[in-house]
């Protein structure tokens, strides 16, 4: 039988092994040394202080320090412990990482990678622990991942490793403890590809994430009652593979696009316009978005809830579609 | 803490070759200015005239493994780190032959194989980059340094106090070079801080000093000390240079040129000038011959005027170049065009 891991120890396979291999890897982040139980889990141990290196709380000079590594050959990770802090060094971020490649005109490429744990909502943590906020990195030009299995989560990680510009992975809350088949090798899941996570012939359901699995849970509810849902998830969102979306979408006429980041201006927007732009003589019904409400995610469990995109939402949606 | 030992000054050609950058850096603004008045350049330009010996002294004791972070008035750094006049001249004017292919312009130019990690248009965000670098250099085992430049508006940005206390904890070979022009934009530091500059950081473990930014042998002096010190795991230090620019704070084509700082302040500090200063001291030192301050000022003026020439001839980015050095590597779609 096939070896599981669950998500986090799929994150922790991939950073010992991308560590052991390149030893212009190091990581930056807040507590990341020193800890049992987590994605940095004897890393310091194995590869010393000074490639683990635990910072103080000082995101953007950090988040800085990474970018003056990664100009001086090295191959920075930083981390992220909760997602909203990216707010907290976005000057670093946006102004300088972000744009700095173009800036200087190709003299050297930017590898740094940004692990941002926890994203999304994880039941209780109120406005500034429940941020989602993928498309602020990608309004800005980073490359951006959402794994939504252990295996992806080890082969993106890998690969943004690898990759020769800033790549932003985002590492869902609703999944870290989540267990799947893991290759023991090493090896990377290449971006800009979409998957069919499940196939259909009425209905695409654009999810990523966390919300993967919610699709699939919705796709065989409704499929009781003769509804064919397609669930394809992009994985990478930034850059994001077009033509598979195309694809999808010629296949099934009709789009639900589930995400868990604000509405306005959000990922499902940037998918619906490209769909509408791209695919309308391909569409039989109008596009249908479920996203997250535009406001602060609140804290008590019932309107936190309900700010959020569930299941319920979708399969109305998908009802809506063929009714 | 001060430096515990204070070097030598280098020979008479060596400080013969400080003037003769110095020279070059103002030659170099002021001739920035007339093309910016000339239509040449578009956009603005952050003047550097003034405080010449901070950025000759301060590189004068660094090498070309050596990392420097600059500000939005980063010629002055540039050059003196070794940069090409013609190639600055060429970014300033968004040629293609630039530094940076025409993509950053005045407040971005870089050398990354000089060390130079470029100028920067927000204040104090160069300074981390300089930790990662000196990071990285400590790890490989190279006795390398970086210096971040930045102004006396920079002592009041976040980013730039956390780099003070990471550079201490991490005892990184880091020099931190603070220009103390006297004014964020139009307002004096006074206004908007209290205590002194060097001070505030010697608060957070750095080895601090303050020194004469219109003397290059005094900025030099407590440069090399500084960097002798990080070369040998000393950690890092903070420099405070007190100088002033002549000039507003930036220029543009068209927008006025009013200076309203006093009369007497301006024509108190340009007595000082730090490269007459110098060529005084060749003089009366005898460490340059007759006529030697006259031939140099003309190779300048003609290396500028060469370096001028290159960049007007130098072709503009081909606009079908847009998407081009946004990622190392690309994806279909990815830079997306705006237009399909």
């Amino acid at each position: 039988m096939a070896r599981e891991l669950t998500y986090i120890a799929a994150l922790n396979e991939a950073l010992h092994q991308s560590f052991a291999a390149d030893p212009s890897v190091i990581m930056v982040g807040e507590n990341i040394r020193g800890v049992k139980r987590s994605e940095t889990a004897g890393l310091d141990g194995a590869f010393g202080a000074d490639r683990v290196i635990d910072m103080p709380i000082s995101e953007p000079a950090f988040t800085g320090f990474a970018t003056g590594a990664a100009l001086s050959g090295g191959r920075p990770i930083v981390e992220f412990q909760v997602s909203s802090l990216i707010f907290v060094a976005f000057d670093q971020l946006v102004n300088q990482a972000a744009k700095l490649p173009l800036m200087l005109g190709g003299q050297r490429h930017l590898p740094v990678t940004y692990l941002i744990m926890g994203a999304g909502a994880g039941g209780g943590r109120a406005g500034q622990h429940s941020d989602n906020p993928y498309p602020f990195l990608m309004h800005a030009g980073i490359k951006t991942v959402i794994p939504s299995t252990p295996k992806d989560a080890k082969g993106l990680m890998i690969a943004a490793i690898r990759e020769d510009d800033p790549v932003a992975l985002f590492a869902p809350a609703g999944l870290l403890r989540r267990e799947g088949e893991v290759p023991e090798e090493p090896y990377a899941t290449p971006l800009g590809e979409g998957v069919v996570r499940r196939a259909g012939d009425q209905i695409t359901v654009v999810a990523s994430g966390n919300l993967v699995r919610k699709a699939i849970e919705v796709a065989e509810t409704v499929a009781a009652d003769g509804i064919s849902v397609e669930v394809w998830d992009p994985v990478s969102l930034l850059p994001l593979d077009k033509a598979g979306l195309a694809e999808t979408v010629a296949k099934t006429g009709r789009l639900v696009v589930f995400d868990d980041s604000n509405r306005t201006c959000g990922f499902a927007a940037e998918v619906s316009s490209l769909v509408a732009e791209r695919c309308f003589h391909d569409l039989k019904a109008p596009i249908k978005r479920i996203t997250r409400a535009d406001v602060t995610t609140p804290f008590s469990n019932p309107i936190e809830y309900a700010s959020l995109p569930g299941r319920e939402r979708l399969e109305a949606a998908v009802r809506a579609l063929l009714a | 803490m001060p430096p515990s030992t204070t070097p030598d000054l280098p020979d008479a050609e060596t400080q013969i070759g400080w003037y003769q950058r110095m020279r070059l850096l103002r030659r170099f603004e002021q001739n920035a200015v007339e093309l910016v008045d000339e239509g040449d350049i578009i956009g603005i330009v952050h003047e550097y005239v003034g405080e010449e010996a901070i950025a000759v002294g301060a590189c004068a004791a660094l090498t070309e493994h050596d990392v420097i972070t600059s500000t939005h008035r980063g010629h002055g750094h540039i050059l003196a780190k070794g940069g090409d006049p013609a190639r600055m001249y060429a970014e300033l004017l968004g040629r293609e032959t630039g530094y940076n292919k025409g993509r950053g312009g005045s407040m971005h130019i870089a050398d990354l194989d000089l060390g130079i990690f470029g100028a920067n248009g927000i204040v104090g965000a160069g300074a981390p980059m300089g930790l990662g670098a000196a990071h990285m250099f400590k790890l490989r085992g190279e006795p390398h340094v970086a210096v971040p430049f930045f102004g006396d508006g920079a002592m009041n940005q976040g980013v730039l106090l956390e780099s003070f206390n990471l550079a201490v904890i991490m005892e990184l070979p880091v020099i931190f070079v603070c220009e103390n022009n006297g004014y964020a934009i139009t307002t004096p530091i006074g206004e908007m801080t209290r205590g002194e500059l060097f001070e505030r950081a010697a608060a957070f473990g750095l080895a601090a000093e303050a020194v004469d930014g219109m003397d290059v042998r005094a900025v030099y002096r407590a440069a090399a000390a500084a960097v002798a010190r990080a070369r040998a795991g000393g950690g890092p230090s903070f420099l405070e240079c007190r100088a002033y620019r002549y000039s507003l704070h930036n220029v543009a084509k068209g927008v006025p040129r009013e200076d309203d700082r006093p009369a007497a302040e301006q024509a108190d500090w340009r007595g000082r000038d730090a490269i007459e200063r110098l060529a005084g001291e060749l003089t009366e030192e005898g460490l340059w011959p007759d006529g030697a301050r006259a031939e140099i000022d003309d190779e300048v003026d003609a290396e500028i005027e060469g370096a001028i020439g290159f960049a007007r001839n130098s072709r503009r980015p081909d606009p079908d170049s847009v998407l081009d050095h946004m990622y190392a590597v690309t994806y279909p779609g990815l830079p997306a065009a705006g237009w399909e």
